[in-house]
């Protein structure tokens, strides 16, 4: 991608034109979110829109307090769990998948586009599906089972397109190299085909378990009698017109970024190490 | 991982290495590779959407549904007023919603590939573009709430600067703001892929053209476009697919003016009223890989992504 250009060749005005796009497009996706992070800081006496009337941490310390909220400190414990076994079955199914189609294989295109129709079902219906074929079969709904199903109809064709685009830029000649070197298979899948992939894995595993933690309309139908974290909110909405809903935005949001702030620095610091060491 | 490690066991097998005693045809490692993906998928998605294909030709009353062969749910669905009136609000969102990403996200994409100079600065603009997307869709659609409302942001901003004398009340709970919400969720979906196809044009065939004399625009529309179009068709699989499958943001956001196919699905679905709920489903699905396999007429989906 890199292109040797003179810097100092003066830029179009098409340029400036899609650099106001570009900022206009950040603050329209960002300016809604920072203004529930500020009204989740309302103070005690304030509502749910401008002006802030003073700051206080009133409306987090609302959802710890018995009552209404009971539900969220739990389901969001739930939520942690089912991303994290959502992450990890998606990461190796997703990565094992991507190794198998850079190969032609009998019925590659049935998988392939069974995954695509995977991805683009309107995502209540598969919730639905599971939720009567459980039915029929005469079994319960539950978080660990229906659920995680469900999740997994989501995240696994997204961890397949994503290990594709990862696999597209894997330089094929340094597994050749290994091998040629006299590397066993394992040797090779190793020290030199799951390293190069890592920053591509690591972004597969995020994706899958920011996915599973955020998911709604595929759960909904199937989570049985224990609610993940959406799930909670969403009852929430049509109960709840105080801050604390914006309190709870801001604490879930925050927990997405940790995650996407985490993954980052780990990606970083393998393709730092990469480079420190070439 | 066994089947991983056998498999490239299996594959790196050299004639040098005499010692190993089996092996197994590479397509064979490969079936192994992608079984588990294979078994979920059937079980998971293929099972379950084959199981509301049954249920919807069944009998049902108040109390549980009965396996039978009937059409009389199918019938239902397709002459009631509802479907059709659905079926247009929901496919009027998706055509404005896809119009305009289809816009937005295009010239992103051609922002973020060929107007930045540095991989850091693209990586980080794209980064941004992409960060929201990994947060809960159901905050981001709130978060428009107080921002749109009659109070909102968005309205004491335009007070302030005497712009309007009093707010605007179209702004929430209305079309506008399920559009508006769309947008903010499902533009990236467009970004992504048509960045990704844009990676992959040679920048020489821009200056090419330029030397050859084509004005910017016919470079856009004679080389950018063409080269591009396996992202379009993708991210508009996408957001089409999206918007279609959606029930929440109609809910939330339109104030109860706007149903959607799927939201008036759930409403049959909470009845208990399976088969029917059951038939609405496979008339939407039917409706959806219709419209998927046009817009995959237009490229080879697969030949682009795995190579």
């Amino acid at each position: 991608m890199s292109r040797s250009r003179d810097p100092r060749e003066k830029r179009p005005w098409t340029f400036y034109a899609l650099v106001t796009l570009m900022g206009v497009f950040l603050m329209f996706l960002y300016g809604p979110m920072f203004v529930i992070y500020l009204l989740s800081f309302q103070g005690p006496d304030g509502g749910v829109t401008f002006p802030m009337v003073g700051v206080s941490t009133w409306w987090f310390a609302e959802i710890w307090k018995p009552g209404q909220m009971a539900n969220i400190p739990v389901s969001f414990n739930r939520s942690i769990a089912l991303a994290s076994v959502v992450c990890i079955i998606t990461t190796v199914v997703a990565v094992a998948a991507g190794l198998g189609f850079r190969r032609r294989f009998t019925g590659s295109g049935v998988l392939f586009y069974l995954a695509v129709a995977s991805l683009v079902m309107p995502s209540l219906l598969v919730g639905f599906g599971i939720g009567l074929a459980f039915q029929l079969f005469g079994w319960k709904t539950d978080l660990f089972t229906s659920a995680l199903a469900a999740q997994l109809t989501w995240t696994l064709p997204f961890g397949l397109f994503a290990m594709f685009a990862v696999f597209n830029r894997f330089p094929r000649s340094y597994e050749e190299a290994a091998t040629d070197l006299g590397a066993t298979a394992w040797q090779r899948l190793r020290w030199i085909t799951l390293p190069i992939l890592m920053p591509g894995i690591l972004g597969v595993a995020m994706g899958a378990f920011t996915l599973s933690y955020d998911e709604y309309a595929r759960t909904t139908l199937v989570a049985g009698s224990r609610n993940t974290l959406p799930l909670e909110i969403y009852a929430l909405l049509s109960s709840s017109t105080s801050p604390t809903l914006f309190a709870i935005g801001t604490l879930t949001t925050a927990v997405s970024f940790c995650v996407i702030g985490l993954t980052l620095f780990f990606i970083l610091r393998v393709q730092r190490r990469r480079t420190g060491h070439a | 991982m066994s089947a991983v490690t056998e498999a490239a066991a299996i594959e790196a097998a050299v004639p040098a290495r005499p010692k190993r005693r089996w092996r197994l045809s590479s397509r064979a490692v490969s079936w192994l590779q992608v079984s588990p993906l294979a078994i979920i998928l059937i079980a998971f998605f293929a099972l379950p959407t084959f199981t509301f294909l049954v249920v919807s030709f069944y009998d049902y009353d108040r109390i549980g549904i009965y396996p039978d062969f009937l059409l009389t749910n199918y019938e239902e669905v397709l002459s009631s007023s509802m479907t059709l009136r659905v079926y247009l609000s929901s496919l009027q969102f998706a055509f404005i919603t896809w119009g305009i990403t289809l816009v937005l996200g295009f010239f992103i994409a051609y922002f973020l590939i060929f107007h930045v100079r540095t991989r850091t600065m693209r990586t980080i603009l794209f980064l941004a573009c992409a960060i929201p997307f990994w947060t809960s869709g159901i905050i981001r659609t709130i978060a428009w709430i107080p921002f749109l409302g009659r109070n909102g942001a968005f309205n004491q901003g335009l007070m302030a600067t005497g712009l309007t004398q009093t707010p605007l009340d179209f702004l929430l709970f209305s079309p506008f703001a399920v559009c508006i919400t769309y947008i903010h969720l499902f533009t990236l979906l467009m970004i992504g892929p048509i960045a990704n196809s844009m990676a992959k044009i040679d920048p020489a065939l821009l200056e090419a053209a330029r030397d050859a004399g084509a004005s910017r625009w016919q470079t856009m529309v004679d080389v950018v476009i063409p080269l591009s179009k396996t992202g379009i068709a993708l991210g508009s699989i996408l957001v089409f697919t999206q918007v279609m499958g959606d029930f929440f943001v109609v809910k939330a956001m339109s104030g109860g003016q706007s149903a959607s196919i799927v939201s008036a699905l759930a409403t049959e679905i909470q009845a208990m009223q399976y088969p029917p709920a059951a038939a609405s489903a496979v008339i939407l699905v039917t409706f959806v890989a219709f419209m998927v396999a046009g817009m995959m007429r237009v490229v080879d989906v697969r030949k682009e992504l795995v190579r």
